[in-house]
């Protein structure tokens, strides 16, 4: 693929609000994630952004008002964002940019209490339910696009927990097609009850906080979060100090079971060798393996089959669930965030909660952060539907 | 502005029974007669995943396999891009209602084809296909988003693509939120390169919006584009089904639409 440009970032999920709260958090080695219980006495631990219980959207955007476009509308408010999305438009012109977000469950948190706030089955919505401004997917785009004044090609992805990583997909043709020069990644969801009852029934929810990789793992927790990337196909005459490149990209699909991973890691291999494939690159040329890894006893025994087949026993590898739970749709936005952390602070993140390895899991995988080179890193992300999605981000020279 | 050339159409409307069918009428050979959208029964699935799937998937599943047989193209090695309003209604509404009851309890079926990207997931699994899908939205602008994607793909990756829209109407109370009229799918193969299984090349362009979105000229169809997101391609197919040179212009951004400039191949045009 051509390599496109990572120019700014940002990012938001229960261990804080923007990159230093969340690289802060990330080298302590503490966890965001805290004990909830939902009725029915489904306990549960989760991945909360207090924050957002008392953020409502500005009075212009009464119509959006819900918990995800609330988040949205937050993690824009960081790191500079906007003021570099300024800096966008002045280069490329707003119809120029593109604007491709992610999410699994949109606004649904409030339709939620549509349906519970009618006195009767049977009776219609509140009067003062809004579907397109919040239920449907597309809304955090239309959201996106008048914040950020934006009026290049949209459109919103919803594969499940590998939606904001293959956003960077959409991007990066819509790009190379010629319909944009520069476009707004990445995407927010948020927690509701339809995924926490939901990945109950699976019997995938975790009654404690989420263990990558341990020998008693035993489901998800379920966080919340966001994370919005600028990428580029042409940087700016002077890079900023943070930014990194898209490498590799690689899509592909299980063909196994809807909810149940393919048990030798056949669709997360594939998906691995075709961001490879796409960077030119091999695997010894990977330092940092950021993992989906997201404690489920069947989860995470493929992926480090898929690891271990294509890196061997020696890469460095780590699943940051533990630290934010498993924010669905935004993990992958939010882990090539954690990527590019990692490569600009030549910093391995380790685990949060994991306590003792499974002696059955062959890769390298680190408990505890780690200092040392990190010039690429591999991000990967997997979701129902068996579709999956890996990423590869490099330092640019 | 990109050039794609359809390759093969998949239809399911009212009144709109497969391509064939529907191209009678769509050119105008044929009258049109309203009749209870038919969603032929997909037999490629085993039967535990067969009662399963909702008829979303049964929707999608069933257009695209249309789509396919008729390029001739092996799904197993297609990338696929589905496109939505808002995926499976009954589904939703359905886990909506168990979480407002007194008593939680959500199925872990309902739950699982609760995702955007259901009919991918039954696609990979029905194919046997392991290559690369998107699962899209963008409102009643969903068919424009995912041919514009669609097509982008095909070619940058130089490869044919998949492109497959559905919507189905959504019962009360969210009918009442959100109006669709009757269940609409549509497969399309796309190419980046002519072949001798090309139908008619498509040139893409985002423009400045300055004319209204193509309508069609049948009342009932028109009444049909209208009423599904999905049936926005109903211009298109028209045009292709009529095998003239046609300009057809979709909604898209608020103030930008989407072009096509479409011209029939002479390997397969009817005079």
């Amino acid at each position: 693929m051509q390599p496109l440009y990572l120019t700014h970032y940002t990012i938001a999920t229960s261990l804080g609000a923007g990159l230093d709260a969340t690289f802060l958090q990330l080298s302590s080695g503490r966890t965001g994630l805290m004990p909830q219980t939902y009725p029915g006495e489904l306990a549960t631990w989760t991945g909360r952004i207090g924050a957002l219980d008392t953020s409502p959207l500005h009075e212009s955007l009464a119509a959006f008002e819900c918990r995800n476009n609330r988040l949205a509308a937050l993690t824009l408010a960081q790191d500079g964002f906007m003021d570099a999305v300024a800096d966008l438009r002045e280069r490329h012109g707003p119809e120029r940019i593109g604007v491709f977000l992610g999410t699994s469950t949109s606004g649904i948190e409030n339709s939620e209490s549509a349906y519970r706030r009618r006195t009767a089955v049977g009776d219609p919505l509140p009067a003062d339910f809004r579907y397109a401004e919040t239920h449907n997917i597309y809304s955090l785009g239309r959201l996106m696009q008048r914040l950020l004044d934006v009026s290049g090609p949209s459109v919103v992805a919803s594969a499940a927990c590998a939606t904001t990583a293959k956003t960077f997909g959409n991007a990066a043709r819509m790009i190379e097609a010629g319909f944009c020069d520069a476009a707004i990644v990445g995407g927010a969801d948020t927690l509701c009850a339809t995924t926490i009852y939901g990945f109950q029934s699976l019997g995938l929810v975790s009654p404690t906080a989420c263990r990558p990789f341990d020998k008693t793992r035993d489901g998800i927790s379920i966080g919340e979060g966001a994370g919005f990337a600028i990428v580029e196909k042409a940087p700016p005459a002077s890079l900023p100090s943070g930014a990194v490149m898209l490498r590799g990209f690689g899509e592909s699909s299980d063909a196994y079971h809807m909810s149940t991973p393919h048990p030798e890691g056949r669709g997360a291999q594939l998906a691995m060798e075709r961001a490879l494939a796409s960077a030119g690159l091999q695997p010894k040329d990977i330092d940092y393996i950021n993992v989906h890894g997201t404690a489920t006893q069947v989860g995470d025994a493929a992926e480090d089959r898929a690891l271990v087949e294509l890196f061997g026993k020696d890469t460095p590898c780590s699943s940051t669930k533990g630290y934010t739970g498993h924010t669905l749709a935004s993990a992958g936005i939010v882990e090539t965030i954690i990527a590019a952390l990692a490569i600009r602070h030549n910093f391995m993140p380790g685990t949060a909660n994991t306590q003792e390895l499974d002696p059955a899991l062959q890769s390298r995988y680190l408990l505890r952060g780690e200092r040392g080179p990190v010039r690429r890193v591999l991000s990967n992300s997997f979701g129902f539907g068996g579709s999956n999605c890996s990423l590869v981000l490099e330092r640019p020279s | 502005m990109i050039r794609v050339y359809v390759e093969g159409i998949g239809l399911q409307g009212d009144g709109l029974d497969g391509w064939e069918a529907s191209a009678a009428i769509l050119a105008g050979r044929e009258d049109y007669c309203a009749a209870p959208v038919n969603i032929p029964p997909i037999t490629l699935l085993p039967a535990n995943e067969r009662r399963r799937m909702v008829k979303t998937v049964k929707l999608a599943l069933a257009v695209g396999m249309q789509a396919f047989a008729q390029s001739g193209r092996d799904p197993k090695e297609t990338a696929t891009v589905f496109t939505s309003s808002g995926g499976d209604g009954e589904t939703i509404h359905d886990i909506l209602e168990s979480l407002a009851a007194p008593q939680i309890d959500v199925s872990p079926t309902r739950f699982h084809n609760s995702v955007h990207n259901a009919p991918s997931g039954y696609w990979s699994i029905a194919t046997g296909s392991s290559a690369p899908t998107s699962s899209l939205s963008m409102h009643d602008n969903s068919f424009a988003a995912g041919l514009l994607d669609a097509a982008a793909q095909a070619v940058v990756e130089k490869q044919p693509v998949g492109l497959i829209a559905y919507d189905l109407p959504y019962p009360e109370p969210l009918n009442a939120v959100r109006k669709i009229g009757s269940a609409f799918g549509v497969g399309l193969v796309i190419a980046p390169a002519p072949s001798d299984r090309a139908m008619a090349s498509v040139t893409l362009a985002i423009e400045a919006r300055n004319d209204a979105p193509t309508s069609m000229i049948a009342p009932p169809l028109e009444a049909i584009r209208r009423g599904n997101p999905a049936a926005r391609s109903l211009p298109l197919l028209e045009a292709i089904a009529r095998g003239i040179d046609s300009r057809i212009v979709l909604d898209y951004l608020a103030d930008r639409s989407v072009t096509m400039a479409i011209a029939p191949c002479l390997a397969t045009a009817s005079p």
